[in-house]
């Protein structure tokens, strides 16, 4: 079966720096893979050059097939890949629900009507409030963006993705900068996004116990290689990725270094 | 709470106002006064035309008085040369229109995709290169000189004008306001908000800019060409920096991103013109009027941000939030989810 993403030496350098360095990988439909590699590996740049932020200066990206590479972010969104982002990326002065209710929009192809009021159109409305009871925001709904705190912040930028629908939902870090109580109800809303069975999904993370239970393959970004990618059991055994990386793993939570 | 409502508090008062506006010239019989309004009016207009650059999408333009100075020259020079009749005057200012939208399109594309304070020298560029091209193209602009028209004979008597004129400010704060609550105006926002982030989301944010720039530039040209037939006389000074200053003014001391704000601010910057101005036959000190003006402009900064009518606003909502809270149902945001 055609890979819904794959790379072909993809790379980025920055002056000299190579920060992603003819990486090499794809992944099957509907499955869920998580990159892991320390700080600086390369990981958001990744993510940044499938979505699009950023232009890879070599290799390619194809989504079902077809070559991203003159795509620009907005035209990769539309096509399907929807990414959070690592950074709380929201509209700080509106509120939660118009945070979501402009994603809707964007999903339903509501773009330039400029005379019908946009609390006429019931059903992004009511879309956007689904999403905020599946994220468990509801309540918030109300409340503008720059006023919740930092885990509610996060559950947005996931309900904004969940919004947007697409077929592939690059997750950057959901968990950053969240308190340990916090996470739980993060991993929960992924897991339930997991259990629907139709989305693509490519998470950032540090928590190892979130990698291991989610995961049906695990990649891992070393100085902006790709140093091995394999089922989590492949990974965990692998001697390379424990020398490099993983001898700092203590207690389920990686020792940053 | 989802439903935009008619018949608001806020738009039963602006209905009020409204009717005492319509009343104002049969009652109080002076002259001074209607003209002083008919200005506050077109001004009123303008400034709204900007805070949609500004308020809306968060875009500073230095050259907005371009398309208010193509829109007074349109209609004095068709006037002029054809004869004064409302004809010619509609005529007028729909060809205004036309020429700014298009110009309009044209620098928001070329220039739009630039950062922002780019984007806000380029357009004083281009506006400046506008005044001089009007400085010197003396054959049809009379260059700084300027020349007198005659208005059609309807306008004659002021009063005509003046309702003339708030009809259509009504007109234009009614489409205006549907406008910014269009799903096309909610995506305006978000790029002011996050333009980064819009895009991520599927919008091609370009296009929504220049979008906004072409109406900014449109209605602002209806407000020049009335600016023309108010004066019955127009020369280079329509297409200088200070118009675009003086809308910039009335948006931010009015509050930017309110519709209504902008208003505010032009009965408050032009009343101020006019009566400091009128000071100073007593206090000489007061044929620096502009000395009084950069003072209130300093003091609304530091202690409106928002504006007069943005602070006002967030005070009401404030009030209504501990209202609500005291009454122990689910706190209402600021955002303007109940006013039309």
């Amino acid at each position: 079966m055609e890979p819904i993403i794959r790379t072909e030496n993809l790379s980025i350098s920055f002056g000299g720096h190579k920060a992603v360095d003819r990486v090499n990988f794809q992944m099957p439909t509907k499955h869920f893979k998580s990159i892991i590699g320390p700080n600086g590996a390369g990981k958001t740049t990744f993510f940044n050059l499938i979505s699009g932020e950023l232009k890879n200066t070599e290799g390619d990206v194809f989504f079902k097939g077809k070559s991203l590479n003159n795509l620009s972010s907005v035209e990769r969104t539309r096509l399907g890949l929807g990414r959070s982002f690592q950074i709380t990326n929201v509209f700080p002065n509106l509120t939660v629900l118009e945070n979501v209710r402009l994603a809707v929009q964007s999903k339903e192809k509501i773009r330039f009507n400029p005379f019908k009021h946009y609390l006429h159109y019931k059903k992004i409305t009511e879309e956007a409030i689904t999403i905020l009871e599946q994220v468990l925001l509801s309540n918030k709904a109300h409340h503008i963006a720059s006023q919740l705190a930092h885990g509610e912040k996060r559950k947005l930028e996931i309900a904004m993705l969940l919004a947007l629908d697409t077929e592939v939902l690059l997750l950057d870090e959901p968990t950053a900068g969240m308190s340990l109580e916090e996470v739980p109800a993060i991993l929960d809303v992924i897991k339930s996004i997991k259990s629907m069975g139709d989305k693509t999904i490519l998470l950032i993370e540090h928590k190892m116990d979130m990698i291991l239970d989610l995961s049906d393959s695990i990649m891992v970004l070393f100085n902006g290689k790709l140093l091995a990618d394999g089922t989590p059991n492949e990974i965990m055994n692998n001697t390379t990725v424990q020398n490099a990386y993983l001898g700092g793993l203590y207690d389920g939570e990686l020792i940053e270094t | 709470m989802n439903k935009p409502i008619l018949l608001s508090r806020s738009n039963l008062i602006l209905f009020i106002i409204f009717l005492a506006l319509i009343a104002f010239p049969f009652v109080m019989d002076s002259r001074t006064l209607t003209i002083l309004l008919t200005q506050i009016l077109i001004f009123g207009i303008l400034a709204m035309s900007y805070d949609i650059l500004l308020g809306y999408t968060g875009i500073v333009s230095f050259g907005h008085a371009m398309f208010f100075g193509i829109g007074a020259y349109c209609t004095a020079i068709m006037l002029n040369d054809f004869e004064s009749t409302i004809g010619v005057f509609l005529g007028s200012i729909v060809v205004g229109m036309i020429i700014a939208g298009i110009l309009s399109f044209l620098v928001g594309l070329l220039t739009l995709r630039l950062k922002s304070h780019f984007f806000a020298m380029l357009t004083m560029a281009i506006s400046g290169l506008l005044l001089v091209v009007a400085e010197k193209w003396r054959d049809v602009t009379k260059g700084n000189d300027g020349f007198t028209f005659k208005a059609p004979d309807v306008f004659k008597d002021r009063i005509v004008f003046y309702l003339v004129v708030l009809a259509l400010l009504v007109i234009v704060f009614i489409t205006l306001k549907r406008f910014v609550n269009s799903p096309l105006g909610r995506v305006l926002i978000a790029v002011r908000e996050n333009e980064q982030r819009t895009k991520s989301l599927g919008f091609k944010t370009l296009y929504y800019k220049v979008i906004a720039s072409i109406v900014a530039g449109v209605i602002a040209s209806l407000a020049g060409s009335l600016y023309a037939v108010s004066l019955r006389f127009v020369n280079t000074s329509v297409l200088t920096m200070e118009i675009t200053l003086d809308a910039l003014l009335m948006t931010i001391i009015g509050g930017v991103g309110t519709l209504i704000g902008p208003l505010i601010g032009s009965v408050v910057i032009e009343s101020a013109q006019h009566y400091l101005s009128g000071l100073a036959r007593d206090f000489p000190i007061f044929e620096r009027w502009i000395i009084f003006f950069g003072i209130i402009y300093i003091l609304a900064v530091i202690f409106f941000p928002k504006g007069i009518a943005g602070t006002l606003q967030s005070k009401y909502y404030q009030w209504k939030a501990k209202k609500v809270q005291t009454t122990n149902v689910v706190p209402l945001s600021k955002n303007k989810e109940s006013s039309e």
